[in-house]
């Protein structure tokens, strides 16, 4: 398949897979396989755009022109391949993991469900893929609006209440500072387009720009930064598929990864390194990381702390990106990836405890690893991961950020980072040593628990094996995050 | 050639319809030729954009007398815009209206229904297509004689209360817009509106062509609800027969907006209404409270026509916004708003008639799990709330966008802060009645058998609402002539 028919294709896909399902009535066996086909299709043809843009070439295509000289448009970059790479891939899987979750727990209205799902990942592919700001920010909206369904899935008073916790504490920001932003840059710039090292640079004073600056950094609000974070536990309420895929990887990963994007080719990263807001923006990563991981050590629901997980990894990423040098960029575009392996793994096995056992605190969850032993050695694994341990693939993302701030002479940053990877080690490496090395409580002992169903297990192995093939095969990945900062592909 | 007739056809088609439609007394054969001439007078505005944008404007004398004498009709950018949409609108509502009115309309009067609202169509039309501000007048009063009439029409008793006040008001600013007229006249000889912009900046310092402004203003401001002389409009919208709420929402104020553009901008012209006049900040500081006080009104209301009426006076805040600017993107933003408003509130008002069909009232509480009852209604809702909010690949997006722009470039920051800030008080209004159609269980009386609306009713609603989202998309046309047009009102070219 040759670019020019691959793009296409991979922006419609998830649309009319979309479209499909949702008129594919209420015959389940449809939906399920209408799913696996549009996720399986997606990555196809992701993947066959992958060779020539790490040949150099930035395939493009033009939707629309809804604004004179704001085209909605795409271009393929390496960054935006990789995001569109990780969703389509991780989709199949977790598609896989649905049929047999949302099966196993008799979860109704599963049309609105996959749908919605497919539209969501619409949204995530058009984010990787937008050619400029704009579209970027359309997709950005049509993420936060296409995954509200899913977060009020239950339609429970309290999945209505976070719903709405969710949606106003997305869109507020995203309206009342990111599109203010975008349009401030706009008026700025006059162009919107990316542009290698930034298209900002000289249009206003330096404080002007620190305002601007800051108000992406807060107007991204799917980047979790404090005090932005409250809408990602309460997405928790939503199916363990959703906040597996959705919200560990497709929107929050969205938001890091819009981050990165102005970072580089808005702002560009010597501008950013130069700004006065970029040290205060730094604290605050540093602040959030440290914060969300001592927040994360007192849940004790199981989808809670990984949730202030979440926001503490997302604070890597953003750090890396205002560190704003080579290894920084390396370091937080890596991590991305290695962090939406782990805690996809880990949200997995969330759920296929709570089928397993309605269990979803993790008091209750001593001496489990004697009955899902399968389960709880991907947590391990997982968990390895987001700590940043071999032999699992976030050591080395972890390795680039903390020589990010070596070369940005933050000495201070370096241990916040090294802090927080200790604490995650408390918060998370004692539930599966708790599982397998303490005694099961009688309750657990008396009820005969077995393993989640199959295809939850097919799933929860792939995500495992990939946190481990990524620590061996990294150098593929790093090839790619070497092209964001100037370097070539070969050298 | 009957091209050359076409701005008088665009008035005297739907104003013959309306004895035609009386003499008829039987509501199929009334339903016909009133949707007949709704859609002939599409055409023709169609026609008419056409021409204005490939030949420039369009002038008419009526019977042939030449201006000053005779009556002339005028058609640039700026009405041709108006006239399509006001058309559009009026086309889409008729084709709803046949099932929707059996149901909520005395058999007896359906036939009257359908005069008076051809009439009205006639009159807003007229309005829009002269070139003589005494000729405007009689439009004007056509138009709302015919409104009143229509709301009164309704067989809630309310509505004739919410008729009077509307009577009451109407006539009041109908009053103000000719005593501004008549001392227009004193002062310069002359109603064409050309001859007037010619003739005024000579006498504009007197205080009599101050005062003409300041009873225009106030009139044309009554007439398009801006607060505080909104008090007519949420009652009349709430009580009116639901076809009714669509048109008069979708144009009514539309058009008298488009009066004050006229009127401010023609007539006065830019230098008299924002130097020598304070209308900059006066429009501002209403605009911001009809868009505060309008959308935080909205939010309390339990009664979903209510609801988008408080959003109506909010939207307008909007609009006079964009006037305020005194700026061409602040100009275009009001009238690209002018068009996308009228396609929001079209699209949303045709959809609660459809709710309104099958459960006879739009309180939220009724409304709980009706996504299920009536998927296709309420996601044209969703989509029509999703455009009033301001959601990108919807027009109200664009609107907003060239709003913000607006201000950015004259370096208010906080007004534009402002706008996109109260776009949250939409999406709460909106969202409450989305979440109760969506994720609240539904009312234990009704259960499941509520179906969906007719099909002849779902196809109107839904083409406004692909319009809402093709306009939002691909806005060659909007932009274009709306920048056009504000030039034009601007004096900047041609």
């Amino acid at each position: 398949m040759n670019p020019e028919t691959a793009l296409p294709l991979a922006f419609w896909t998830p649309l009319g897979g979309a479209v499909l399902i949702a008129f594919s009535g209420s015959r389940g066996a449809m939906r399920e396989l209408l799913s696996l086909v549009t996720s399986a299709l997606l990555f196809v043809s992701v993947t066959a755009l992958a060779p020539a843009v790490l040949e150099g070439a930035r395939p493009g295509l033009t939707i629309a022109e809804p604004l004179p000289r704001l085209p909605l448009q795409l271009t393929v970059e390496p960054l935006g391949l990789m995001f569109a790479l990780l969703a389509s891939l991780l989709w199949i899987v977790t598609t896989v993991y649905s049929i047999g979750y949302m099966r196993a727990r008799r979860e109704t209205n599963l049309t609105r469900f996959y749908a919605c799902f497919a539209l969501s990942l619409w949204a995530a592919v058009g984010m990787a893929l937008a050619g400029n700001l704009l579209t970027l920010f359309v997709f950005y909206e049509v993420l936060t609006l296409s995954t509200y369904p899913l977060v009020t899935h239950s339609g429970s008073e309290q999945a209505r209440r976070s719903g709405r916790l969710y949606l106003g504490l997305l869109l507020a920001p995203s309206v009342g500072f990111l599109l203010l932003a975008v349009i401030w840059t706009w008026q700025l710039a006059g162009t919107l387009d990316f542009v290698e090292g930034g298209s900002l640079r000289g249009t206003a004073s330096p404080s002007v720009l620190g305002i601007l600056f800051a108000l992406y950094a807060f107007g991204i609000a799917k980047a979790a930064l404090m005090p932005l974070h409250r809408w990602l536990p309460a997405a928790m309420v939503a199916p363990t598929p959703v906040s597996a895929l959705l919200h560990a990887v497709a929107v929050v990963k969205g938001g890091v990864f819009f981050i990165l994007k102005i970072t580089l080719y808005v702002f560009g990263i010597d501008l950013v390194a130069e700004l006065q807001t970029t040290q205060w923006l730094l604290y605050l990563a540093a602040a959030t990381i440290l914060l969300a991981s001592l927040v994360a050590l007192r849940k004790d629901n199981l989808k809670a702390r990984l949730a202030y997980s979440t926001i503490s990894q997302l604070g890597y990423v953003v750090l890396g990106a205002f560190l704003a040098t080579s290894s920084g960029i390396i370091g937080g575009s890596l991590h991305m990836i290695m962090h939406a392996f782990g805690k996809i793994t880990l949200f997995f096995c969330a759920g296929a405890i709570l089928v397993a056992t309605q269990i979803s605190s993790i008091s209750q969850m001593q001496g489990l690893g004697r009955y899902m032993p399968l389960t709880m050695s991907a947590f391990l694994i997982g968990a390895l991961s987001i700590i940043g341990l071999p032999p699992a693939g976030g050591v080395w993302s972890k390795w680039f950020l903390m020589l990010g701030t070596l070369e940005a002479g933050q000495q201070a940053l370096l241990a916040a980072l090294m802090a927080s990877s200790l604490l995650s080690a408390l918060y998370l490496l004692m539930i599966p040593l708790r599982a397998f090395f303490s005694p099961p409580s009688a309750e657990l002992a008396a009820e005969g628990i077995r393993e989640a169903p199959l295809s939850c297990l097919l799933a929860i192995g792939f995500t495992a094996l990939g946190c481990v093939g990524l620590f061996f095969y990294a150098d593929a990945l790093y090839a790619v995050a070497r092209l964001l900062t100037g370097g070539g592909y070969h050298g | 050639m009957i091209t050359q007739h076409l701005p008088i056809l665009q008035v005297i088609i739907p104003l013959l319809a309306a004895p035609l439609c009386l003499l008829a007394s039987d509501r199929r054969v009334a339903w016909a030729v009133s949707l007949a001439a709704s859609w002939a007078a599409f055409l023709i505005a169609a026609l008419l954009l056409d021409q204005t944008l490939k030949l420039g404007v369009i002038t008419y004398a009526l019977g042939g007398w030449s201006v000053p004498w005779g009556i002339e009709y005028r058609v640039d950018n700026v009405n041709a815009l108006v006239l399509l949409i006001v058309t559009a609108v009026s086309s889409a509502v008729l084709t709803f209206a046949r099932r929707s009115v059996v149901k909520e309309l005395p058999s007896a009067r359906v036939h009257l229904f359908y005069a008076l609202y051809v009439l009205c169509l006639g009159g807003l039309l007229g309005i829009t297509v002269t070139g003589d501000a005494f000729n405007l007048f009689v439009f004007m009063e056509i138009s709302a004689l015919a409104s009143y009439a229509l709301i009164a029409l309704s067989e809630e008793r309310r509505a004739l209360t919410a008729s009077y006040q509307y009577l009451f008001m109407g006539t009041i600013g109908a009053t103000f817009i000719l005593i501004g007229i008549g001392l227009l006249y004193m002062m310069t000889g002359t109603l064409n509106i050309q001859d007037l912009s010619q003739r005024l900046p000579a006498v504009a310092a007197s205080h009599t062509v101050e005062t003409a402004f300041a009873f225009i203003t106030v009139g044309i401001s009554i007439k398009i609800a801006l607060m505080p002389l909104h008090l007519w409009l949420p009652n009349a919208y709430t009580y009116a027969p639901s076809v009714v709420t669509a048109f008069i929402a979708a144009t009514a104020t539309k058009v008298a907006f488009y009066v004050l553009l006229r009127f401010m901008f023609t007539i006065f012209g830019v230098s008299f209404a924002f130097k020598n006049m304070p209308l900059s900040i006066i429009f501002m500081a209403l605009a911001l409270t009809a868009i505060f006080a309008g959308s935080t009104a909205a939010i309390f209301q339990d009664n979903v026509k209510r609801m988008l009426a408080y959003s109506s006076v909010a939207q307008i805040g909007y609009m006079i916004l964009g006037i305020s600017l005194a700026s061409a993107t602040g100009l275009t933003a009001a009238i690209l708003h002018l068009f996308n408003h009228a396609l929001m509130k079209g699209a949303l008002f045709l959809a609660l008639g459809c709710v309104c069909y099958r459960l006879g009232v739009a309180n939220i509480e009724q409304m709980r799990g009706l996504g299920r009852g009536m998927p296709w209604t309420m996601a044209a809702f969703v989509i029509g709330g999703l455009s009033l909010v301001g959601v990108p690949l919807t027009v109200g997006f664009i609107s907003k966008w060239y709003l913000v722009v607006g201000a950015l470039e004259q370096g208010w920051w906080p007004l534009a802060v402002a706008v996109l800030l109260t776009s949250l008080l939409t999406l709460i209004y909106v969202w409450r009645v989305v979440e109760a159609a969506y994720f609240q269980t539904p009312v234990a009386a009704r259960a499941d058998d509520v179906r969906e609306a007719p099909r002849s009713m779902l196809l109107p609603t839904w083409a406004l609402i692909i319009a809402n989202l093709y306009f939002g998309i691909d806005t060659r046309l909007t932009v274009d002539v709306a920048s056009q047009a504000a030039r034009q009102l601007l004096g900047l070219s041609g």
